[in-house]
């Protein structure tokens, strides 16, 4: 069986010392082994930005697509072989700016997958802009008299959105992450974990410091419940989104691939392809 | 008695305008008869003029025709937009409900039979469509029985009741033309057909079918005009082989999931038109910098922007051939015929895992939505290849910093590397769009950079040495007078032009380009060698076909364009030949 080592490919990264995502990197390797996957059992299809590197830097299957399509490409990693364990993995501009579409109609499908956000409010490898994260004030490169656009509430939304897992962590903590990414892969549906992953070069506001502060873990709120959709956005709107840990799961709802009619039960990517000429005849005969 | 001729029906559309022209000629060509049908329609739901117009004929026709022998109308607006084209001594049959009247000269017949009135006696105003089938058939001494299985398959959902009512319906309609007309229209009384079965089908249809023949198992798109066809289609079919479509919320969507899809060992496709194409642009590069297999359908509209959604152009040449930025490998495949569409289908599912790159089968709305007989396919001769992929390697055991060299580079290799599906155990190597070297890691280094460059660039050469008949050629004289050269559904159009302007003793070529890119320079240079001039026709207004010729063979070329938004009709390219001659 795999360890953690077997996901480690000695790549070693190109973000600054102390970012955010070494950690995920981490967690992502831990949760994989913990799980009990093998390398190749694993795809992990990345955007673009520093956070996208990251298909590169953990020994598994890795395809580090374009800027905020990563989950349309991941879906249909999935749709054509189910048995891999698919995460999915980008920035908050990737995820919220320019890939925000897909977000919500992935959130929608439900395809059994696990996408987590490398959430450090701002654009690091572009050097410094503003994010649909970063909180209004927030002054930048391309903000500089500060941000007139609200924040967007990422976890808030993704619940509207009928989300049927949603997580949120903090780097620093490394227990809680890998333990909700291994939750996240073992939810049969689609879960998105958003993780506050500081930058340390770009962002002075949200720091280490300023999240230590600032977050909330709901295994500390009196009474949470994690199924209970309405108390999860009560949670949020009193905490301003600055919450981490399993906030929703709601593991009654079929995933996407359940529920396709005919579909295959086994990889479609392990199909016959040649038809057999009865076949053939029979679907041409439908023209005639 | 005839041998062929033209039918249009006319009406507002959403007032079955569709299903009048589909029952008419489904049952023709169940009688043998061959069919080629245009289908004139609005970007709308209901209202607006709309017009089926179909060719009939015992011998194999590829176009529509200049002129209309019948016109069946459900207004007066159709007379009034489709009354020019009636030949002298043509028929128009129309709905005596709203008085219908036609120019005084002398040119046709109006017969006014009660389409609305008798189906409404007959229980519903809805089988008017019925009523004026069966007028229609009188004319063509086509007895009304011969309906009754297709008219079962259409509404036995419905009970039989439904279908002795429709039944009657096309019988009175029958009936009531001949008290109008007696003995006196006898001109279109039209031969007797083969009686061979042979498929019905619009170009979509065939891609749809060469799809699931070429192990496709997975779609992802959006829907538009003029492709959703091919969607439906598989929406329809794949479940029978475990297979699916999922409708994305856009066409970035549709084609990085195809992306995905293929990198992880399906055949997928998407499909769409211009708009679409052009949001897809940037997925495009990514399966060509990956070297991961795509198949994407353009079937052409009008544009710009949203131009004419449905109306015919040819004018998204130059985006399939240049529409990414950067450089990569892409092929664009060109059917002109319902049957190629289907065949090139399967070819661009083969091409995109052989050369593992970005497939655009090329076609246009005429092609794609006009509904035609086809001559049996042939089954025997499909092939599926997939190229260096290789399914059940046998690799070392893999330590986690060893990657698979996935692109690796051959100085003297035809550039193409063996791919491993996501999954292979021992074969991890990684994927992205950002340079990269051997085992997918990025790279900058200026070596590497040019060898990954010469390696993906090169990988397409031979395609049109391997491209089954990558130019048409139809070259029976030692040297033309005029080499005509076209692409997608002009084929048809301009054999029967060609073959007018040879019946008066010009020495006439035809070439139609069926490999766009890469482009078959050597073959369309030995065509162009045996003529003294060259016009190329395309539906669009910038000559972008005979710029790509150029382009290719330094040849300038002459140029009949039409963008109006309708198809060209054989008698204006017959004229324009003619001019050059």
């Amino acid at each position: 069986m795999a360890t953690v080592k077997d996901f480690r490919n000695k790549v070693k990264p190109n973000w600054c010392p102390g970012c955010g995502d070494f950690s995920i990197q981490a967690a992502i390797q831990r949760a994989a082994a913990n799980v009990g996957l093998e390398p190749h059992d694993l795809a992990l299809i990345t955007g673009i930005g520093c956070s996208g590197r990251i298909s590169g830097y953990i020994n598994a299957y890795g395809f580090h697509g374009v800027h905020g399509r990563v989950l349309p490409l991941a879906q249909g990693v999935k749709m054509a072989n189910r048995d891999l364990t698919v995460i999915a993995s980008g920035g908050d501009g990737d995820g919220f700016a320019i890939g925000m579409g897909h977000t919500i109609h992935s959130i929608r499908r439900n395809i059994n997958m696990t996408y987590i956000i490398m959430d450090n409010q701002i654009y690091g490898l572009t050097k410094g802009q503003t994010s649909p994260r970063s909180e209004a004030g927030f002054k930048t490169k391309s903000t500089p008299d500060g941000s007139i656009e609200a924040s967007l509430n990422a976890m808030e939304t993704a619940l509207t959105a009928g989300a049927t897992f949603v997580a949120q962590s903090f780097s620093s903590d490394l227990k809680e992450l890998t333990s909700l990414i291994e939750q996240g892969i073992n939810h049969d549906g689609f879960s998105i974990i958003n993780v506050f992953s500081p930058c340390v070069t770009f962002n002075k506001v949200n720091t280490y410091d300023w999240f230590k502060e600032n977050l909330t873990k709901l295994e500390t709120v009196e009474d949470y419940d994690y199924t209970d959709r309405k108390k999860a956005m009560q949670t949020l709107m009193e905490h301003n989104g600055l919450v981490t840990g399993l906030i929703y799961q709601d593991d009654s709802k079929p995933s996407y691939q359940d529920q396709i009619p005919g579909y295959k039960s086994t990889p479609l990517s392990e199909s016959e392809l040649k038809l057999e000429k009865e076949t053939f005849e029979r679907l041409a005969n439908e023209f005639m | 008695m005839i041998d062929q001729l033209s039918w249009k029906v006319g009406g507002q559309q959403g007032e079955g305008i569709e299903s009048t022209g589909e029952i008419f000629s489904t049952a023709l060509n169940r009688l043998g008869y061959y069919l080629y049908g245009y289908r004139h329609f609005s970007s709308r739901i209901k209202g607006g003029h709309t017009n089926n117009k179909i060719r009939v004929s015992t011998k194999p026709i590829n176009a529509v025709s200049d002129d209309l022998d019948i016109l069946v109308a459900f207004d007066q607006e159709t007379i009034d937009v489709n009354y020019h084209e009636l030949r002298s001594g043509g028929v128009v049959i129309a709905d005596a409900k709203f008085n219908p009247s036609i120019p005084e000269d002398g040119k046709a017949t109006l017969y006014e039979v009660p389409f609305t009135e008798t189906a409404k006696e007959l229980g519903t105003p809805l089988m008017k469509n019925m009523v004026a089938v069966g007028a229609s058939s009188a004319i063509l001494g086509i007895p009304a029985d011969y309906y009754q299985e297709v008219v079962e398959e259409i509404f036995s959902k419905k009970g039989q009741s439904v279908v002795d009512k429709n039944m009657q319906a096309l019988q009175t309609g029958a009936e009531q033309f001949r008290e109008q007309a007696g003995d006196n229209v006898d001109a279109f009384l039209l031969e007797e057909a083969d009686g061979k079965k042979r498929m019905f089908m619009i170009g979509n249809d065939a891609i749809g079918l060469g799809a699931v023949t070429a192990g496709s198992r997975f779609m992802a798109a959006y829907p538009i005009t003029p492709a959703s066809e091919i969607m439906e289609y598989l929406i329809k079919t794949f479940p029978d082989f475990g297979g699916t479509v999922i409708q994305t919320e856009d066409e970035i969507a549709a084609a990085n999931m195809a992306i995905g899809s293929n990198y992880a060992g399906v055949r997928a496709l998407t499909a769409s038109a211009g708009p679409g194409l052009s949001l897809m642009t940037e997925a495009i590069g990514l399966s060509g910098m990956t070297e991961t297999p795509l198949v994407i359908v353009d079937t052409q509209r009008g544009g710009p922007s949203t131009g004419l959604p449905t109306k015919q152009e040819q004018s998204d040449m130059m985006a399939m051939l240049y529409g990414t930025h950067g450089e990569i490998p892409k092929i664009v495949i060109a059917p002109s015929t319902v049957q190629e569409a289907f065949y090139d289908t399967i070819t661009a599912f083969n091409m995109a895992e052989e050369y593992q790159c970005p497939v655009i089968l090329m076609s246009d709305l005429a092609l794609s939505l006009g509904k035609q007989t086809v001559e049996p396919l042939n089954f025997d001769n499909v092939q599926i290849r997939r190229g260096k992929l290789d399914q059940a390697p046998d690799l070392p055991v893999q330590a986690p910093e060893e990657y698979f060299n996935r692109y690796e580079y051959e100085a003297e290799g035809d550039g193409i590397s063996t791919r491993l599906l996501p999954g292979t155990e021992n074969g991890i190597y990684h994927v992205t769009g950002v340079e990269h070297d051997e085992t997918g890691k990025p790279s900058e280094k200026p070596e590497n950079r040019q060898q990954q460059m010469d390696k993906r660039l090169k990988k397409t050469q031979t395609v049109p040495y391997r491209f089954d008949e990558p130019v048409y050629r139809d070259e029976p004289y030692e040297k033309a007078d005029l080499l005509v050269v076209g692409i997608n559904s002009t084929r048809g159009t301009i054999q029967e032009a060609v073959s007018r302007l040879r019946e008066e003793g010009h020495a006439i070529h035809h070439a139609h380009i069926r490999l766009l890119h890469p482009f078959p320079v050597e073959e369309l240079e030995q065509a162009l060698e045996r003529t003294e001039k060259v016009v190329v026709v395309e539906n669009n207004a910038t000559a972008q076909l005979a710029n790509i010729i150029r382009l290719n063979t330094g040849v300038n070329a002459e140029n009949i364009l039409k963008y109006d938004g309708n198809p060209f009709l054989p008698g204006e390219i017959y004229r324009e030949c003619k001019e050059l001659l």
